[in-house]
């Protein structure tokens, strides 16, 4: 059927793992108790609260506004009380305020919150106007304000191609599988969306071909539309990146440093055109979100729409029924590139993926140490950014700042092939983040007692 | 709703990828050795207890070095990892058979002390230590070192005759025939005490007989036929003469993809390519380029030598950049240098230029500068 799948050079095969979930259809996970909606969820300036402790919200309502141009409004995911304003950890390991609301289980729809809502002609301005209100980011792990893209070009470039990333080349994680699977019409009617804000004249919805049911469906439901195309992608990681995903499908490279408006490009996940279909037809602000709780850890593995703000500790007892065994490794993403945490007291945001569990038996519970690097150069075999990366971290070891930056650390994209594949288990990426780190703060910050001078 | 239980252990908390795809360097290594088992199994053959006390030789004394050495320094020792061993049987596997142990032993000591354990142990050598090995030894016992013993079989000739000249099925009988002469005359000459006679390699018969090969087919005669070459019926190092069994194990190191294929292929082609300029305009016989591909060590060191981590260049284009580099040193070497074997030198000199290669040839990113020209 398919003569030619779309691909990319470099990069690596990663058992999938998907089989724990993805045949479960979504389940909506039942409010939790308390809601913690970190002000700092999306990439850019963190949200500006506008709403004080004591005070009532209702589901929907905007709780923080944007604050400046890449920035997201928040909204309240459950209707109840404004407790407090207080500051947690994000799975990443910064600080954010965090607006914890207590619900109050009425789940009481916000007024200015309409589904009908007649928004007249349907013009690029409108759904600009409504990614930005409804709190509209890249729900693909990156969290990055969605309006921004769309917003016209600074170099007045324009744009052609709109792909919606429905690749999910992270092992474990279903939720884009799923969303593809059962929300098809919302995901095509989002990318019809963007391709008006954008004034772009082709939708592609490229798909890995581990979904063959999730490309048929969506070839079928595609058939009738002249300008929407389901493009397979060879599964491989990372194919969902950005830049590889733009290469693999148009052919076209995205500079080295540069964003995919620079060759014609816009990329939106799945989830997220799924949510501007919400928004812009329902009017629903984005406030809860699909992800994928699997591992060995965990009870009943699935996919479930839960609130934003739920802690996960209350998404594994409510949803997933509760951890099974002595639990080694909690990651929230995927095991790529996902963050390893050390309890459950964190939040989903729009950006979480998945919520993966693993027992101390689990080999991703287990620590390889390092040994000596062997310059077999798997590292700069695999690298999809054709980086060096056994050199950069050579240099990021010896701070050799300039020697790091010479070798275009800034370039990676901490995919994580290169560690993946390491006989000597270098923890490459993380020497990589150590040295971008270090580069930022001019040689002078970091907090890795290895390297205290 | 249950309290979440206090998990028995410690939760890990460290950097992504959480995942790993399970290789080790020391599974590496046990690939090369395997790959290096038709190698051995060759010498054995070829050159029966003169092979194996050498190798036993260099393959204890090396784990012996390594962990002796890692003792004193006062590090962990890790002569598990197989690399020690692996260091002690490429060794023994370019010294003549027949070598005194106390010079095998000594060749590996000059290869982990001196090669490898000095720069810091694996990972951290800038030479081949192998070939650090052979180069001292080389270098101060010359005479022995190329004191070269026949192999102990002289029936391939009679099978390369057999399957030469016949071609129907009862050919079989005849190479069984022939095979069982050979053995009975192997096993007369033992009996009555002949060691063998020490001769020379085909690549010094090549240096030697040059003019010969001017006179066309003639040279034949002087030299054994391409066959015995390619089989390994001729006197060499241990593991350099038997050429289907390096290439059985260079391929599936290839396989296995701890080699890179473009090491041995622009080495190999370079030196074929520079013989063959060479002989074409000294008017030699075609089979010039060919003696020099299979004869000597150039085929264990294209597969074996050449192609270690360590002093490897790590990208693709370095990588062309080192075997091409290496092919022109080994040609210049057997054609003009003084010595008629130039594989080991070349390697040496070239994993000198290692870093100043990786200093240059730098890969761009994915749309970085390259991009530009397409």
């Amino acid at each position: 059927m398919f003569s030619r799948k779309a691909t990319f050079k470099g990069g690596t095969h990663i058992p999938a793992e998907k089989n724990l979930t993805n045949s479960l259809p979504i389940i909506r996970m039942e409010a939790p108790e308390f809601v913690y909606l970190p002000l700092a969820m999306h990439i850019g300036a963190p949200a500006r609260p506008v709403v004080a402790a004591g005070e009532k919200v209702k589901l929907g309502q905007l709780v923080a506004a944007a604050q400046g141009f890449v920035s997201s409004n928040i909204h309240a995911s459950v209707s109840g009380m404004v407790t407090r304003i207080e500051k947690r950890y994000l799975p990443n390991g910064s600080l954010s305020d965090c607006i914890v609301i207590k619900n109050d289980g009425l789940d009481t729809m916000a007024e200015e919150i309409t589904p009908g809502k007649n928004h007249g002609e349907i013009k690029a301005e409108t759904i600009r106007q409504l990614l930005l209100d409804k709190g509209i980011v890249g729900m693909g792990g990156a969290s990055f304000p969605t309006h921004v893209k769309y917003a016209p070009q600074k170099d007045g470039s324009t744009i052609d191609t709109v792909i919606i990333n429905g690749i999910e080349c992270e092992p474990f994680i279903t939720a884009d599988h799923r969303i593809l699977l059962e929300e098809a019409e919302n995901v095509i009617s989002g990318l019809k969306y963007f391709l008006l804000a954008s004034s772009a004249k082709k939708g592609i919805i490229a798909i890995e071909d581990n979904k063959p049911d999730a490309i048929e469906h969506l070839t079928r439901l595609t058939r009738d539309e002249p300008n929407i195309s389901v493009v397979v992608c060879k599964e491989k990681y990372p194919q969902g990146s950005e830049k590889h995903l733009i290469y693999a499908v148009t052919g076209r490279t995205v500079p080295d440093k540069g964003l995919p408006s620079a060759v014609g490009v816009i990329v939106d996940n799945a989830t997220t055109a799924m949510q501007t279909a919400l928004a812009v037809e329902k009017d629903l602000p984005c406030y809860e979100r699909v992800l994928t709780v699997s591992g060995d850890a965990v009870n009943k593995p699935g996919n479930y729409l839960v609130r934003i703000g739920s802690l996960y500790g209350d998404v594994v007892e409510k949803a997933a029924g509760g951890i099974t065994g002595d639990i080694g490794k909690i990651l929230c993403g995927g095991p790529m590139m996902g963050f390893a945490v050390g309890s459950l007291q964190y939040s989903v945001i729009k950006g979480t993926t998945g919520l993966l569990l693993f027992s101390q038996n689990s080999p991703l519970a287990h620590f390889l140490a390092e040994e000596t690097c062997v310059r077999c150069g798997r590292c700069l075999e695999v690298c999809p950014m054709f980086l060096e990366p056994t050199v950069i971290a050579k240099a990021v070891k010896r701070r050799k700042w300039m020697d790091a930056a010479a070798s275009d650390i800034a370039s990676c994209i901490e995919c994580g092939c290169c560690s993946y594949n390491c006989p000597s288990h270098i923890p490459l990426v993380q020497y990589i983040r150590m040295g971008k780190q270090f580069i930022m703060t001019g040689g002078s910050g970091g907090c890795n007692p290895l390297f205290k001078n | 709703m249950d309290p979440i239980k206090t998990p028995a252990r410690l939760i890990l908390v460290s950097s992504s990828p959480h995942i790993h795809c399970g290789s080790t360097v020391s599974a590496a290594m046990r690939d090369v050795l395997l790959a290096l088992v038709p190698v051995i199994l060759s010498a054995v053959w070829f050159f029966r207890l003169d092979a194996i006390t050498v190798i036993l030789a260099c393959c204890l004394s090396a784990v012996f070095f390594e962990a002796l050495c890692q003792k004193v320094m006062g590090c962990a020792i890790t002569v598990k990892d197989g690399s020690a061993l692996l260091t002690g049987l490429l060794l023994a596997l370019c010294l003549p058979p027949g070598l005194s142990p106390v010079l095998a032993v000594f060749g590996s000591f000059c290869a982990i002390v001196i090669g490898k354990q000095v720069f810091g142990g694996l990972g951290n050598n800038i030479f081949n230590p192998a070939h650090i090995g052979r180069a001292i030894l080389l270098a101060s016992m010359p005479q022995q070192m190329t004191t070269w013993l026949p192999p102990v079989h002289s029936f391939i000739d009679n099978i390369t005759n057999a399957v030469g000249s016949i071609n129907s099925v009862t050919s079989a009988t005849k190479a069984a025939h022939a095979l069982n002469t050979a053995v009975n005359a192997t096993t007369s000459a033992t009996k009555a005490g002949i060691d063998g006679v020490s001769s020379a390699t085909p690549l010094a018969m090549l240096r030697m007989s040059e003019s010969l090969w001017q006179k066309g087919q003639s040279a034949a005669d002087q030299l054994p036929n391409l066959w015995q070459l390619v089989l390994g019926n001729i006197p060499g190092s241990l593991g350099e003469t038997c050429v289907p069994a390096i290439l059985l194990g260079g391929l599936f190191l290839i396989w296995r993809g701890h080699v890179d294929w473009r090491i041995p292929f622009y080495y190999l082609l370079t030196v074929f390519l520079i013989t063959g300029i060479y002989g074409y305009f000294r008017g030699y016989s075609p089979l010039f380029p060919l003696y020099h591909l299979f004869g000597g060590g150039l085929m264990i060191g294209a597969f074996f030598m050449a192609t270690d981590w360590v002093t490897s260049p790590l990208t693709k284009r370095g990588r062309i950049i080192y075997a091409i580099g290496l092919g022109i040193l080994t040609a210049l070497i057997r054609l003009r240098g003084g010595y008629v074997e130039g594989v080991c030198y070349s390697i040496l000199i070239m994993n000198m230029l290692t870093p100043l290669i990786d200093r240059y040839i730098r890969n761009t990113p994915f749309g970085g500068r390259a991009q530009k020209n397409g």
